[in-house]
């Protein structure tokens, strides 16, 4: 039995392309409903990576930019597995994380927030996860910062994550909070996803276990991607 | 009680932000940092195929350019293979070709622009071949959950496609063909609400 399409995305799981209370989402979700497809080759597969790809060095945030010394700010692993819906380990795949400094202020153009930039704080990293779905980085942990959304709202710390997983329908960008974090219940952008167990699914404990004694405390973040059903009692998909 | 279900649920979607090119393409967002940017490079100088540039812009629902949006390509090559093993015939897959690229758009003006080549015709279920054509994944600030959509060319036999067809609004169609500038140079524009708004995919 070969794997076919995938699951059905939950989309009332997601959040809405529309919510209002996350102001840019207004004009930019849009308002016909989408077209489901049934899984083709087009779907089925996505692009692949390798240790060519990357460098050792590249989940070391810590490390990875440091111009004249380590970067300030709390000292954390992040780390767990990438999983399908099945809960069968998702090897090999690219995961990406990017981030705001301590301060919260991030190492882009565009961010002029008046808090202060790190020399020595690139605040990017990626990664492949192992042939059981592992995968770990290194970093300093973000600050909170204001966004213009309401006039005094704050984004909760929080870490970017982009997974690819084996093909281009499980492409999926989140966000990674922190356990114990008072913004995340207020956060905009976190309330438009409408089932609180589905935040919870977001919020990485920390994980006393992984941290390093005297070095660095450790947070667990695992991400489940789209499952794939077996071909029961059906052609399968053409070509394959 | 019957028993529980016990599959996970995939971890909710949440936008990519305003900063997404730190993680994804740092040299857009201002600064340098791994020793390569991965998606640059679609298809390579050895892979065959006929060489296609593609511009445009994704416009929100006041028609104002989208400044901030990041899009991702995932193409077959000019034989219709994918370069991925659950290719039937990816062994014959052209060599130096990725199939897979980001753009960004230029922050004040938001255009974009990817060079490439044009994919052949891919088979689809039961069958039914489709036409050639991109699959794009479209993520920026305000966007909750990435978008996906594909890019069709005017200027092929599109009549058959069994994507095309499943939209019952003909008028629709069009929205998902790209058009044609020059020889091997295409417009495809992406509106994503209001008039004339892009199909977008559920897949």
């Amino acid at each position: 039995m070969k794997p076919a399409e995938f699951y059905q995305r939950d989309r009332l799981w997601h959040p809405p392309a529309l919510a209002q209370d996350y102001k840019t989402s207004v004009p930019r979700s849009p308002r016909l409903a989408l077209l489901s497809l049934e899984g083709s080759l087009s779907e089925i597969t996505g692009p692949t990576f390798g240790h060519n790809d990357i460098d050792p060095i590249d989940n070391d945030l810590i490390r990875n930019y440091a111009k004249t010394g380590d970067p300030v700010g709390e000292r954390i692993i992040v780390h767990g597995r990438v999983l399908d819906e099945n809960g069968r380990p998702v090897p090999k795949t690219l995961v990406e994380i990017w981030q705001a400094n301590a301060s919260g202020r991030y190492r882009h153009k565009k961010d002029g927030y008046l808090g202060a930039l790190d020399p020595n704080f690139g605040g990017c990293g990626r990664t492949l996860t192992d042939e059981n779905g592992y995968y770990y980085f290194r970093t300093v942990k973000p600050g909170a910062y204001p966004w213009r959304n309401w006039v005094n709202n704050w984004r909760p710390a929080h870490i970017h994550v982009s997974v690819f997983g084996s093909a281009f329908s499980q492409r999926l960008i989140t966000q990674m909070y922190f356990e114990g974090d008072p913004l995340i219940r207020q956060c905009p952008i976190v309330n438009t996803i409408p089932d609180p167990r589905a935040i919870d699914q977001l919020i990485a404990p920390l994980d006393m276990n992984a941290a390093i004694p005297l070095d660095c405390l450790a947070y667990k973040f695992d991400i489940v991607l789209r499952g794939r059903r077996s071909t029961l009692f059906e052609n399968r998909l053409e070509g394959n | 009680m019957p028993q529980p279900l016990d599959y996970l649920k995939e971890t909710p979607s949440q936008t990519a932000g305003p900063y997404v090119h730190i993680g994804l393409a740092p040299g857009a967002a201002g600064f340098s940092i791994f020793r390569q940017e991965l998606g640059q490079v679609i298809a390579g100088p050895d892979t065959k195929g006929e060489r296609i540039r593609v511009e445009g812009v994704v416009l929100d629902g006041t028609g104002a350019p989208v400044k901030d949006v990041l899009l991702e390509v995932w193409q077959a090559d000019s034989a219709g293979i994918y370069p991925h093993p659950e290719d039937p015939r990816h062994a014959e897959c052209s060599a130096d070709f990725r199939g897979w690229g980001r753009i960004i758009t230029d922050f004040d003006s938001g255009q974009w622009m990817v060079e490439t080549v044009k994919p052949g015709s891919v088979m689809g279920r039961n069958g039914r071949r489709m036409a050639p054509h991109l699959n794009l994944w479209i993520v920026a600030r305000g966007i909750n959950l990435g978008l996906q959509t594909r890019m069709y060319f005017e200027d092929e036999d599109n009549a058959a496609d069994p994507v095309l067809n499943l939209i019952e609004q003909v008028d629709r169609r069009q929205t998902l063909l790209a058009r044609k500038l020059a020889p091997g140079h295409y417009r495809f524009d992406i509106r994503l609400q209001g008039e004339g708004e892009t199909v977008f995919l559920d897949v």
